[in-house]
C-alpha cells in the first residue's frame, strides 16, 4: 500500500524509519514545509519523493498514496482531513485532532479497521489506556488515572503550548477505550539529564473483594500485546494492590530508529501508527469474504 | 535601615493541603480565612495541595472539592484576595474558570522551573478573564540564577505580573536565594514583580524571605503556623514580626496573626510541622517537600527507610508531581533489603 508522511518533523521521520521496515506499507513521499529540514533530507537519500509545499503538493499529483500518515498540528490536519477523504486516502492522524474515532491499537483496532481516519489520542494514552482496559476487561473500573512522566527534551513545542489537549484528550481515552467510568490523566515534564525513559503509572478503582490474580494475569497478557509492536514496553514492576486500587508501573523505551532511546513517548506514537497502517493494507489486501475482526 | 513594601500571601489553606494530606472541611477555611482576614493578610490561597484538580489517587483526593473550599473563602474574606494555584498538566484551563467564578481573583500557574513554557495558555486565559496572575518557578534550587531569569522571561512574557523563585525542597541558603531574586529582578524590570515561597527544611525560610526582600522581592509566601509541606512554610506571623523590627511594611497585625496561629490555625493541624529527619533530607538532598507525606506512607506500606525514600527521590531527580515514582522507589528499596 502506497504511503505518505505530512509532516516532516521528529515524528514524521521516526515513522519513516518505521514505514520504510514495512512489508505491506511502501512509503512514496514524504512532505513538510521546512525547506532546512533534516527530515526531508533523509527521506530523499531513503528515495522518497519529498517537497516544501505539504500537503498541497501531495494531492497535486499524478499518483496518489493509499494512506497518509498525518504527524503536523491539530490544525493543519483538521484542514486537511477533508481533503484527503475526497481523494479517497485514508488517514492516520498523530496530532490531537481528533477527527476520526480514536484506536488504541491492542483495545480496538478491529473495530476500526475501516474508519476513513484514525486518530492515535495521545503518546500517554497510547502508553496507559491497553492497561485500563486490561483491568476493566476483568473488573468494573470506577475510576482510572494516569500519571505520564516524560523527558523534557522529547516534548516538543506543540505538546508545550498545548498541555490541556494533552490533558483532556488523554481523560476522554482513558474512559472511552480504557472502560474506565471516569478517567483522568497527569502529565509530568521532567528536565534531568541524563534524560529518563518515559514511565506511566496507572492507578485503577476496582471492587475491594476481588480475586487479584485474574487482573495480574489480564494486565501481563497486555504487556505481551503491547511488545508486540511497541518493543520497548514493560512493566517495571508487578501490579500493587491496596484496598480498592491496583497500580501498574510501566516504562516506554523508544526503538531508538531517529529518535533517542528516551523518547519512548514518541516511539510508541510511530509504532502505534504503524501497526494501524498495516493493518489497514492487510485488510485491504484480504479478500473480503475472508475478513475477520481482530482485536 | 531599608523602608520596603510587602504583600504576604499565606498559603496554609494549599501548601497546608499537604500536611493535612487534603483533609480540608469547609468550616477549617471558614475560621482560618476569617481569622487571618481578620489580622490584615492580603492575599489566602486556597487550593489542593497540589493544585486545581490535584485531587487524585497520585496526590490524594481531597476531603471536600476544593471549588466548595474556594467558594467558602471567598465569602468568608471582607479583605483579601483569593488565590488559587494550578500545575499544568496536572489541572486545566477549565478549573481556572471554575475558581474564579467561585470568587478567586489570583491565579498562580506553577511549572518546573525549566518548564515555564507549559504555562503560556494559562497565563493568557487568566489576563483575558481579568484574574491577576503569578508564576512558580517551582525547585528553584535546581537552576543557577541566569536560567531562572530566562524561565522568568518567559513567563512575563506570557502575562505573569509577579514571578516567584519557589524553594519547593527548602533547599537553598541565603545568597542563593538573593542571587536568584536579583537576576529576576533585572531580567524583569518593570514588566513584572518578584516573590518568594520559602520552606522550613533547613531552618532558614524566615531568613531566606528576608534576603528576599532585601535582593528586591515584593510579594512573599508564608504559612501561618508554618502550616505547610516538608518541616511547613515561612512561618507568617514570625516573618511579620521580623518584617516589623526590620522597618518592612506588610500591612499585617503582628499581635493579630499571632492569636490566629495559634487559637485558631493550630488546632485545625493534625501535628505540627517539625523539622525532623525526614524533612532535613528533603532540605539536603533537594527534594519536593510535598514527597515528605507520601514517603511515609510508602515506608510503612513496604517497610522500608522513608529517609532512604526521599534521597533516592533526589538520586533520581524527581520533580514535582511525580509522586507515583515513590512507589517504585519503595518497592526497589524493599527488593534490595534496604530497610
Amino acid at each position: 500500500m502506497k504511503a505518505a508522511i505530512v509532516g516532516s518533523g521528529n515524528i514524521g521521520t521516526d515513522l519513516l524509519h518505521k514505514l520504510l521496515r514495512s512489508q505491506v506499507l511502501d512509503p512514496r513521499w514524504m512532505v513538510g514545509i521546512d525547506p532546512s529540514s533534516e527530515g526531508l533530507k533523509r527521506a530523499a537519500s531513503l528515495g522518497l519523493e519529498v517537497s516544501v509545499d505539504g500537503a498541497e503538493w501531495l494531492l497535486r499529483q499524478d499518483e496518489l498514496p493509499d494512506i497518509v500518515f498525518e504527524a503536523t498540528s491539530a490544525a493543519v490536519h483538521r484542514a486537511n482531513a477533508p481533503r484527503y477523504a475526497e481523494a479517497g486516502i485514508r488517514a492516520i492522524d498523530l496530532t490531537p485532532a481528533a477527527v476520526g474515532p480514536y484506536v488504541v491499537p491492542p483495545v480496538n483496532l478491529g473495530e476500526h479497521r475501516d474508519a476513513p481516519n484514525i486518530n492515535l489520542i495521545t503518546c500517554g494514552g497510547q502508553a496507559t489506556i491497553p492497561m485500563v482496559h486490561a483491568v476493566s476487561r476483568v473488573v468494573p473500573v470506577s475510576y482510572a488515572e494516569i500519571v505520564a512522566s516524560v523527558a523534557s527534551v522529547s516534548a516538543g513545542p506543540g505538546t508545550r503550548a498545548n498541555i490541556d489537549e494533552f490533558t483532556r484528550t488523554t481523560s476522554h481515552g482513558i474512559e472511552a477505550i480504557g472502560g474506565a467510568a471516569k478517567g483522568k490523566a497527569i502529565i509530568v515534564l521532567n528536565p534531568a539529564d541524563p534524560p529518563m525513559i518515559m514511565r506511566d503509572t496507572i492507578f485503577c478503582a476496582i471492587p475491594e473483594d476481588v480475586d487479584p490474580d485474574p487482573i495480574t494475569d489480564s494486565i501481563a497478557r497486555m504487556e505481551t500485546d503491547m511488545r508486540s509492536y511497541v518493543p520497548g514496553f514493560r512493566l517495571l514492576r508487578e501490579p500493587q494492590y491496596d484496598a480498592g486500587r491496583v497500580a501498574i508501573f510501566v516504562e516506554v523505551a523508544g526503538a531508538g530508529d531517529f529518535l533517542p532511546e528516551y523518547a519512548g513517548n514518541l516511539d510508541i506514537m510511530t509504532a502505534a501508527a504503524t501497526k494501524v497502517g498495516e493493518e489497514i493494507a492487510r485488510a485491504a489486501s484480504e479478500p473480503a469474504a475472508d475478513r475477520h475482526v481482530t482485536a | 535601615m531599608q523602608h520596603l513594601s510587602l504583600r504576604l500571601t499565606d498559603t496554609s489553606l494549599r501548601d497546608g493541603s499537604h500536611h493535612k494530606r487534603h483533609q480540608f472541611t469547609a468550616d477549617d477555611v471558614r475560621s482560618i480565612v476569617a481569622a487571618l482576614d481578620g489580622a490584615g493578610v492580603p492575599v489566602i490561597e486556597v487550593t489542593h495541595g497540589d493544585g486545581l484538580g490535584g485531587s487524585s489517587f497520585n496526590y490524594g483526593f481531597s476531603h471536600t472539592p476544593e471549588q466548595e473550599l474556594i467558594k467558602v473563602a471567598a465569602a468568608t474574606a471582607t479583605q483579601a484576595k483569593i488565590a488559587v494555584l494550578m500545575l499544568p498538566g496536572v489541572g486545566v484551563k477549565d478549573d481556572i474558570l471554575v475558581s474564579q467564578d467561585n470568587g478567586a481573583s489570583i491565579v498562580r500557574i506553577a511549572t518546573h522551573c525549566t518548564e515555564a513554557d507549559v504555562s503560556v495558555q494559562h497565563f493568557a486565559l487568566a489576563r483575558e478573564r481579568g484574574l491577576e496572575t503569578v508564576g512558580f518557578l517551582m525547585m528553584a534550587h535546581s537552576q543557577p540564577p541566569e536560567a531562572l531569569a530566562k524561565q522568568a522571561r518567559i513567563m512575563a512574557d506570557a502575562g505573569c505580573q509577579c514571578v516567584y523563585v519557589v524553594d519547593s525542597a527548602g533547599a537553598l541558603v541565603l545568597e542563593q536565594v538573593s542571587e536568584r531574586v536579583e537576576a529576576l529582578v533585572a531580567e524583569l524590570g518593570s514588566d513584572a514583580q518578584v516573590g518568594f515561597h520559602g520552606h522550613e527544611n533547613l531552618g532558614l525560610s524566615v531568613a531566606n524571605s528576608v534576603a528576599a526582600a532585601r535582593a528586591g522581592a515584593k510579594q512573599i509566601d508564608g504559612s501561618v503556623r508554618g502550616f505547610g509541606a516538608g518541616a511547613g512554610n515561612t512561618p507568617l506571623e514570625a516573618f511579620v514580626g521580623v518584617c516589623d523590627k526590620l522597618g518592612f511594611e506588610t500591612g499585617v497585625d503582628f499581635f493579630k496573626i499571632v492569636d490566629a496561629a495559634e487559637d485558631v490555625v493550630r488546632p485545625v493541624m493534625p501535628e505540627e510541622c517539625l523539622l525532623d529527619r525526614m524533612a532535613l533530607m528533603m532540605g539536603y538532598a533537594g527534594v519536593y517537600s510535598s514527597f515528605l507525606k507520601h514517603a511515609y506512607t510508602q515506608a510503612k506500606r513496604y517497610g522500608v527507610s522513608g529517609a532512604q525514600i526521599l534521597v533516592r527521590a533526589g538520586e533520581r531527580k524527581l520533580v514535582g508531581g511525580q509522586e507515583d515514582q515513590l512507589i517504585d522507589i519503595a518497592l526497589e528499596l524493599s527488593r534490595e533489603g534496604v530497610r
